[in-house]
């Protein structure tokens, strides 16, 4: 072979070689439409109606979720948010039923409530929750909302262990080392377990239920306002909530592949 | 010196030629064919393109992957779903695909909607 027949070959190797070398992947981003949990089509109007706590006394957790969960519906949701007082739960339970003997919870004296267990502070709501007379009358008060109660209970919680930490040192020559530590450490914070239960307000049935748990800890020297506390675990399960109710897209990326 | 002029010409002419004969090859330039329109937002056009792409080749684990990421962008997770799944029959050690189907699945619990599953 000459020397124009090899400068021939290699050109020929070389445009074969840059036509099949494209990439064979690209990023791409993505929106996903999540469809709402609930079919709200039936409904024009929502009412978030008040919960029932349990836990802490520093933070009225209806009271605040009521107040949150109105604003972000008035604001991310589509249906319109009703503003009438929101219902105290704690009047409804009949004295005999309540195992703190001592009211509902907002009324109890607080060291019955630290005591109950959520499961039993929450027992004597079941039946108000399920009382489908009550809520059809609530409904037709309020022109036949959607409506949203349940449970919250909102607890401190204090725990020790071992923790893994980054420790930073430099060496002789003046250059950062990261590695990492295990040091047993005090902390203290919240858990947040609420439960929100959706009424359909035209007929008082139970529609859907959907429970959360959200929990935080902090140095045990550091001082943290529980209604801050209880803002940020509300902030973090807001996005599921609002889901239940309107429709969300989710940005991500995938690959696509040749 | 008209030796060289037509090794030219046929190289020139390369990219314009089908790239394959064979199904492949067919299915294949679907996929870039979607992939370019996916890129400007014709999701619609990008199904069409990516479907067409697996009936010509049913063994394209790319392809299915494709059409899954668009099933999802337009929200029916159930087809998004069964596509992963194929293509991940298809080719079961590909990590892309993988990690697509991993990433979808995060956003299918979220939603907490059943997809027929």
């Amino acid at each position: 072979m000459n020397a124009a027949g090899a400068r021939t070959v290699v050109s020929f190797a070389l445009v074969a070689a840059l036509s099949g070398c494209s990439a064979s992947y690209l990023e791409i981003p993505v929106e996903t439409p999540i469809q709402p949990k609930l079919d709200i089509r039936p409904f024009s109007r929502v009412f978030v109606a008040g919960f029932a706590t349990a836990g802490t006394d520093d933070v009225d957790s209806s009271l605040e979720a009521v107040r949150l969960l109105r604003s972000q519906l008035r604001n991310k949701g589509t249906l319109r948010v009703v503003d009438a007082d929101a219902i105290a739960l704690g009047d409804l339970v009949p004295r005999d039923d309540d195992p703190a003997a001592a009211g509902a919870a907002g009324t109890a004296p607080e060291a019955a409530q630290v005591e109950l267990s959520d499961d039993a502070a929450f027992a004597p709501y079941e039946k108000i929750f399920s009382d489908r007379e009550y809520w059809k009358k609530v409904g037709e008060e309020l022109q036949q909302p959607l409506i949203v109660t349940g449970t919250i209970s909102f607890r401190p919680q204090q725990r020790s262990g071992f923790v893994q930490r980054e420790r930073e040192t430099f060496d002789p020559l003046g250059r950062r080392i990261v590695q990492p530590e295990r040091t047993y450490m005090e902390r203290k914070g919240f858990v947040l377990r609420p439960s929100f239960i959706f009424i359909d307000g035209r007929t008082g049935e139970q529609l859907h239920t959907e429970t959360f748990r959200e929990e935080v800890l902090y140095n045990a020297n550091q001082t943290t306002p529980p209604l801050s506390s209880f803002f940020e675990l509300m902030d973090r399960l807001l996005p599921s909530f609002l889901n239940t109710l309107s429709a969300q897209k989710v940005r991500g990326s995938r690959t696509l592949l040749k | 010196m008209i030796r060289r002029l037509v090794v030219i010409t046929l190289l020139s002419a390369l990219p314009a030629a089908p790239a394959y004969a064979d199904a492949r090859g067919d299915a294949r330039q679907q996929v870039e064919f979607g992939i370019a329109v996916a890129q400007r937002g014709l999701w619609r056009e990008a199904i069409f393109r990516w479907q067409r792409a697996t009936e010509l080749d049913p063994t394209y684990a790319q392809a299915f992957n494709n059409l899954a990421i668009a099933w999802e962008h337009e929200g029916d997770l159930q087809k998004a779903r069964e596509a992963y799944e194929k293509a991940l029959r298809l080719e079961p050690n590909n990590a892309l695909i993988k990690q697509n189907f991993e990433l979808f699945k995060e956003i299918n619990e979220r939603s907490g909607r059943k997809d027929g599953r």
